[in-house]
């Protein structure tokens, strides 16, 4: 394959080698961290280790990190968890209108599967949570769980965390926040914001895929997803992942250590591109926040007159990768409801398109993107803006 | 040239899209989503399902291509599914297949192809195209079991341009080899067969579904008696002998297949075989993949079915519409089914037809 200029960090960002480095030395020794003998504690002592770890840089107690699979299940088990622990008292969910599928499918699979009771908040046109919406959901009283994201996975807006999460403790409504994109472009901190849970994934810092955690109040004990051979307080059983916890540790503390610079520097490369975007094609629109409103490796664009995946298969094929926002499985694109949240209408929605910058961009992709972009424009145009 | 491959994840087009990289084309995989409904759907059955999508992003994988899902599920639900059922209410038999080659495959999606700078698309069809005096001709494939220039018929000389059929010269055997050999997962997939939009195969329910129950009665054609009742004449389709459950009350023992249906009067009339001999064919809304005939009567031979045997007829044009004779008549031919006419091997013309007669004793 080419050389390909890579604008989808949000998606996955490559692994730190330092992260990788760790997660090949551990590799190396057999143990599993719940046998007894000195190989399992061998084990053992590199995951508590990257627990402490963790904790440390998110300012959570070690006992708060709940490890799992990665940030759908970290969510899952937050939403669902928290939901079944406490719906004998309270069958009201809230969250926000354009968290990520993995806190949007578990919220609506409750209410159409077990009763629960939802209050969708509504986002301004910028993505940013109602605080008199969330106010009004929960003067009654029965939400038990509320959801916001920290920062969109789309558009980039970075949510009130705190003023959320104070407006929640105050009703004792526990507030679970994904923090997935979050991490490592805006500061993130467990116990300064407030929340009661708090999803991370290593992925998108710089580890491995397939874990992640859920920062949860160690007084709090959700519902288990995963029952077995009671790992992780029985919260989450399930044999621990020493080499990826000791690599997803390396992650955090380098995102969390380098998180000002880091967010300086990609900040100054995302407004050079979306200069050179809104310079080449004058007629896009930025959506999303202003400045410290959005995440500092987000740009996001509707073309007018441009489906969306027209764009992104021209794009591809002239060495860029990036993305319509939402992946779907499928392969069948959705209207994002992200962008329907903001009060996009369905037809432009098809129309956008997400850059994300992460820690090897270099101003040669942006360069890259700028040169190619007004021909993939406008043959995008003659392609069709509407499908059949 | 730049060629897209419309992948379905079956068999043909899976090696049809092999067959589009080893001659050197930049080649890109598409699969296409035509219905949002398949996404619940189990089973493969060749086609349009989550297993085929899979199937065919693997063999994309496998030939190395670009491969992508282009959705046209409110095209096909607006211009296939929607028209099949509006066929069906208005007392029709539609064929999907050959309105989604005419509206979506060789209309929308290489119509969107072109916008994006393609060349070309190419399907799996078994079909060939072959330059002629007056332009680019549709052929019957070399195989004839496999033949599908009856379905292709619905394609304007202009779209042929930019149609590719990879397969039009072999025998199905030797393609499934090929995949074989070509180590393709897909290589023992089925044929898909049944409308893809209904995968359990059973019309009459979905047409229920969508058009409710509309009871009414069977009648004979020759006495005018009662003969039975229905809940709904779109189930049933002229030349039909199963399922009229007319119990014993025809005292003759004599057959009786549905020789009408009138969806406006609910009634379905019955009558013995001899009353759906049909030999006169008006055919409307003729598409001609090469030069039009006109009001001159030529010879050509008629197919009335996907996998019917060819004819021979007179036909000629007469106030835009294709009157067809047919030398010997054509039992059970239901309106809104299409007329294809050959030259021999060529593809001349198709049409939706409209009406028929008898003439001939």
């Amino acid at each position: 394959m080419t050389p390909r200029t890579y604008l989808d960090h949000a998606a996955t960002t490559p692994m730190l080698p330092a992260a990788r480095e760790r997660w090949l030395a551990v590799s190396e020794a057999v143990g599993n961290p719940s046998s007894l003998h000195a190989s399992g504690r061998a084990a053992r002592r590199v995951v508590e280790e990257a627990r402490e770890s963790i904790a440390a840089d998110l300012e959570a107690r070690p006992s708060a990190v709940v490890f799992t699979g990665g940030g759908t299940e970290s969510d899952n088990l937050a939403i669902k968890g928290l939901y079944w622990a406490r719906a004998q008292h309270r069958r009201g969910l809230a969250a926000s209108r354009i968290e990520h599928h993995a806190v949007l499918d578990p919220v609506q699979w409750l209410e159409e599967h077990d009763g629960a009771v939802i209050s969708w908040l509504p986002v301004d046109a910028e993505g940013r949570v109602d605080l008199a919406a969330l106010d009004v959901a929960l003067a009654g009283d029965s939400v038990g769980v509320a959801s916001v994201m920290w920062a969109n996975n789309e558009i980039g807006t970075v949510q009130p965390i705190e003023e959320i999460a104070e407006r929640c403790r105050e009703r004792g409504v526990w507030m679970h926040s994904d923090a997935v994109q979050a991490l490592g472009q805006v500061p993130v901190s467990f116990s300064g914001s407030g929340v009661h849970a708090l999803t991370v994934t290593a992925h998108k810092i710089g580890g491995p895929v397939g874990i992640g955690t859920l920062v949860i109040e160690p007084a709090l004990t959700p519902t288990p997803l995963l029952h077995g051979g009671g790992q992780e307080r029985s919260i989450r059983s399930g044999t621990l992942d020493a080499p990826g916890a000791a690599a997803f540790a390396v992650a955090v503390n380098a995102a969390v250590t380098g998180q000002a610079a880091h967010a300086r520097d990609i900040a100054a490369l995302r407004d050079r591109l979306v200069q050179g975007v809104l310079g080449v094609v004058p007629d896009a629109v930025l959506n999303g926040a202003d400045g410290q409103g959005r995440l500092a490796g987000n740009a996001h664009f509707t073309f007018p007159g441009c489906e969306g995946d027209a764009l992104l298969m021209l794009l591809d094929a002239a060495g860029i990768d990036c993305s319509t926002g939402s992946a779907c499985s499928a392969g069948v694109p959705e209207p994002s409801h992200v962008l329907l949240a903001l009060g996009v209408d369905a037809r432009t929605a098809r129309c956008s398109l997400r850059f994300s910058l992460g820690r090897t961009s270099t101003q040669e992709d942006v360069d890259h993107l700028i040169a190619v972009l007004p021909g993939v424009v406008d043959r995008a145009r003659r392609a069709g803006g509407g499908r059949g | 040239m730049k060629v897209v491959v419309a992948m379905s994840g079956g068999v043909d087009s899976s090696v049809a899209a092999a067959r589009m990289v080893d001659a050197g084309h930049e080649v890109t995989g598409i699969h296409l989503a035509l219905s949002r409904r398949a996404a619940s759907a189990g089973a493969s059955r060749g086609c349009c399902t989550l297993d085929d999508a899979r199937d065919a992003r693997r063999v994309a994988d496998i030939l190395g291509i670009p491969f992508y899902v282009w959705d046209f599920s409110e095209a096909f639900e607006r211009d296939v599914i929607d028209d099949f059922i509006a066929e069906y209410r208005a007392g029709r038999t539609p064929n999907p297949c050959l309105r989604c080659n005419e509206r979506i495959k060789f209309s929308a999606v290489l119509d969107r192809a072109i916008g994006l700078g393609f060349d070309a698309v190419a399907t799996g069809h078994y079909a060939r195209v072959i330059p002629g005096a007056d332009g680019l001709e549709l052929h019957r494939a070399a195989d004839p079991a496999k033949d599908q220039s009856y379905v292709l018929a619905v394609i304007t000389q202009a779209q042929l341009e930019h149609a590719l059929f990879p397969l039009g010269e072999d025998m199905k055997g030797d393609v499934r080899a090929e995949a074989q050999s070509r180590g393709l997962l897909v290589a023992r997939k089925p044929d898909s067969t049944d409308i893809c939009f209904i995968p359990d195969g059973d019309t009459a329910g979905f047409l229920r579904s969508r058009l409710g129950e509309a009871p009414g009665q069977i009648v004979d054609a020759e006495t005018g008696a009662v003969l039975g009742s229905h809940d709904g004449a779109f189930g049933f389709t002229i030349g039909q002998r199963r399922g009229l459950d007319l119990g014993n009350r025809i005292g003759d023992g004599a057959r009786r297949y549905v020789v009408d249906v009138d969806v406006a009067a609910a009634r379905v009339t019955v009558g013995p075989p001899e009353l759906l001999d049909v030999d006169r064919i008006e055919g409307v809304a003729p598409i001609w993949p090469g030069a039009p005939i006109t009001a001159d009567p030529v010879r050509v031979l008629a197919q009335v079915r996907a996998h019917g045997a060819p004819i021979p007829a007179t036909a000629r044009l007469h106030d835009g519409r294709l009157l067809v004779a047919l030398d010997e008549p054509v039992r059970g031919l239901a309106t809104g089914q299409t007329v294809v006419l050959f030259d021999g091997t060529r593809v001349v013309g198709s049409a939706t037809i409209a009406a028929t007669g008898r003439v001939a004793a």
